[in-house]
């Protein structure tokens, strides 16, 4: 217990300055504007914020919605155990992608006007209701946790009773969310490099977030049993990591065939695009799929550690593959982010991460195991 | 009043940059910090900007063993079916029936992905500012509806810039290229473009020679995101009947298993 209190300091300690300055350079982000924070500009409009904090920061969180409808609709009862760590983890991270909206659109406190001024039409939109609609949910998934902690009967059994239906929804509004952010990229066929445009590009960014939410839950049930010593079963562990090599191999398969139908192997060329390109497949689909061959790997809890880390190493690099490095070469200009926009994102991160922990103490995520 | 266009014939620009110091005026755009040779020769200044709406380009072409000056000029090219409206999820962008694509600065909340969708790189943004907004040529909407041309063509001494019916230009664009096929490029940049747009372009080189994409096709790009739009009632349809077609189906197995589990107990009980 002692060493743990120990931990707790050192990391308090050391993210308190770290997240005060943070919240310093969010305010000069906020009083100076993005010209003076950022090196975003009139022919490179989304950067970094976009590429990691949003589209990465959701894709990250569909371990939520993956394991509430194995847990509710599927009644695969061996993940109960993982629902509450996943529903936190999905509710922090859109909290997160809320705040970096925040920081990034231009008007902030217009961010809300998506809720009364509708164009249909825009991609933009739907993306806009999701992160609305989906984060009520993910707040609802999550409040029993914290009524539990405060006895609050009443109101518990009234969310019970709605569980189904929101859980249902949740899973609706991830599949449109994932995808929209996808669809977004779908207006651009003249900016976004032939190796990652494709009409595919909604359906390929649902089904790697699949995988890559798996694979957060395989690095949580890891790391909780470290740092909160909540055990997780190896077999929950693998049944996730079985689970994320089947889209995995179903991605892979997808995504290969994708580039040959549309004759964009020929694009494939040792240029910055293509090691890009060919990272991303190498990394988060062929060099998993490999270990998970390997009985040491996939009967290991650091073996499975390992494979999960590789996944969303994958996924995460399609992010910014897709958003950074695939629009570069038509923009005419060069982006690399300013130091202010790195230590916005690292800032949002470690809220995350100090926010589970906190949570992870002083809720009751980790207790109920039945 | 019907839809209008622009028809900029660069083979009669003389680069005087009438048009630039008249957009300027009429907009109330401040001057920017220039200098000459900062891009290409004698173009000043080198992009559009938010305060900078249209834009002469010089470019230093050899033709038959001769180097010869281009012009072309840059500015938003209204599309028909605009990219930047159909990407805005708040409607500040929209197509006039005059033709201008405008924009409304009270329903912006500066999410920029119009600046993403846009295929010619037009909305720019104020950078600068705490509290930015989209900029970018209006068409001189303000002017036209009150039965005046644009102020760039209002401008244009030697008779570049010229304005009128999308149709009416479309056919003096053909006469000309009919009439001199020496001197123009044979396409209308802009005639089918992306869908067509409200601003015709006539060169006398290619037009990748003055900078021009010609690879954009004439397919609006928010025809796929739209038609992507479009399968969003059918998705929730779908997965609503699935999940709870699922859910249905898991909990009837639970009861049957619960079911069996009771009567093997019986069973064994006797």
């Amino acid at each position: 217990m002692k060493n743990n209190s120990v931990r707790t300091n050192t990391f308090s300690w050391v993210s308190l300055p770290l997240l005060f300055f943070g919240a310093g350079v969010i305010a000069y982000r906020m009083k100076q504007g993005l010209g003076a924070s950022t090196h975003l500009s009139d022919t490179f409009p989304w950067g970094l914020w976009i590429s990691v904090d949003v589209l990465c920061g959701v894709a990250l969180a569909a371990g939520a919605f993956t394991v509430a409808a194995a847990v509710y609709i599927f009644n695969l009862k061996p993940y109960r155990p993982i629902l509450r760590p996943a529903i936190l983890t999905g509710f922090l991270g859109y909290l997160l992608v809320i705040v970096a909206l925040f920081i990034d659109i231009g008007r902030p406190f217009r961010i809300w006007h998506p809720l009364i001024l509708w164009n249909p039409n825009s991609v933009m939109f739907e993306v806009a209701w999701c992160v609305i609609l989906y984060s009520t949910v993910l707040a609802m998934e999550f409040a029993p946790i914290v009524l539990e902690r405060f006895g609050l009967k009443r109101l518990l059994r009234i969310l019970d009773a709605v569980t189904i239906p929101l859980v249902i929804a949740g899973v609706i509004l991830s599949t449109l969310h994932q995808s929209s952010l996808g669809s977004l990229y779908l207006i651009v066929p003249s900016k976004l490099h032939p190796l990652w445009y494709s009409r595919m590009v909604p359906l390929f960014f649902f089904v790697s977030a699949l995988a890559g939410g798996l694979c957060v839950l395989i690095i949580e049930g890891t790391v909780s049993q470290r740092v909160f010593h909540h055990h997780v079963d190896i077999h929950v562990l693998r049944g996730l990591a079985r689970a994320a090599v089947v889209v995995l191999i179903l991605y892979g398969a997808m995504k290969i065939s994708d580039l040959m139908f549309r004759g964009g192997l020929s694009r494939l060329a040792m240029d910055r695009e293509g090691i890009f390109f060919g990272m991303e497949i190498m990394i988060g689909i062929v060099l998993p799929l490999l270990l998970y061959a390997l009985p040491g790997i996939r009967e290991t809890r650091q073996g499975l550690f390992a494979f999960a880390c590789l996944g969303v190493t994958g996924l995460i690099l399609n992010r910014i593959n897709v958003s950074l490095i695939g629009m570069a070469g038509s923009s005419g200009t060069s982006y690399f982010p300013s130091w202010m926009e790195f230590a916005i994102t690292a800032t949002l991160i470690l809220a995350g991460v100090a926010l589970f922990r906190w949570a992870a103490r002083s809720l009751p995520v980790f207790e109920k195991q039945a | 009043m019907k839809a209008m266009a622009l028809l900029l014939d660069h083979t009669r620009c003389i680069g005087c940059r009438g048009c630039q110091v008249a957009c300027k005026q009429w907009n109330g755009l401040p001057a920017e910090k220039t200098r000459f040779f900062g891009d290409q020769g004698y173009q000043n200044p080198k992009d559009l900007t938010d305060r900078t709406w249209t834009l002469i380009t010089y470019h230093e072409i050899m033709t038959n063993g001769t180097l010869r000056w281009v012009f072309a000029k840059r500015q938003c090219m209204h599309c028909k079916t605009p990219s930047c409206v159909s990407a805005c999820p708040v409607g500040a962008m929209y197509k006039t029936p005059e033709g201008p694509v405008l924009y409304d600065n009270n329903k912006c909340m500066g999410c920029r992905y119009c600046m993403l969708a846009c295929p010619f790189q037009i909305p720019k943004f104020e950078w600068s500012k705490a509290l930015p907004e989209i900029r970018k040529c209006t068409l001189c909407h303000d002017r036209i509806v009150n039965g005046m041309k644009p102020c760039c063509a209002a401008a244009c001494p030697t008779g570049a810039i010229h304005f009128g019916e999308r149709e009416e230009m479309i056919r003096t664009a053909e006469r000309r290229i009919g009439k001199s096929p020496g001197r123009y490029d044979a396409r209308i940049y802009g005639k089918e473009e992306v869908g067509g747009t409200s601003v015709l372009h006539l060169s006398p080189v290619p037009f990748e020679e003055v900078g021009f994409r010609t690879d954009l096709g004439n397919t609006p790009p928010s025809f796929y995101t739209e038609r992507m739009m479009r399968l969003v009632p059918g998705v929730v349809i779908g997965l609503t009947l699935f999940l709870g077609g699922a859910y249905l189906f898991s909990r009837r197995i639970e009861k049957v298993r619960a079911m069996e589990e009771e009567n093997k107990e019986r069973h064994d009980e006797k």
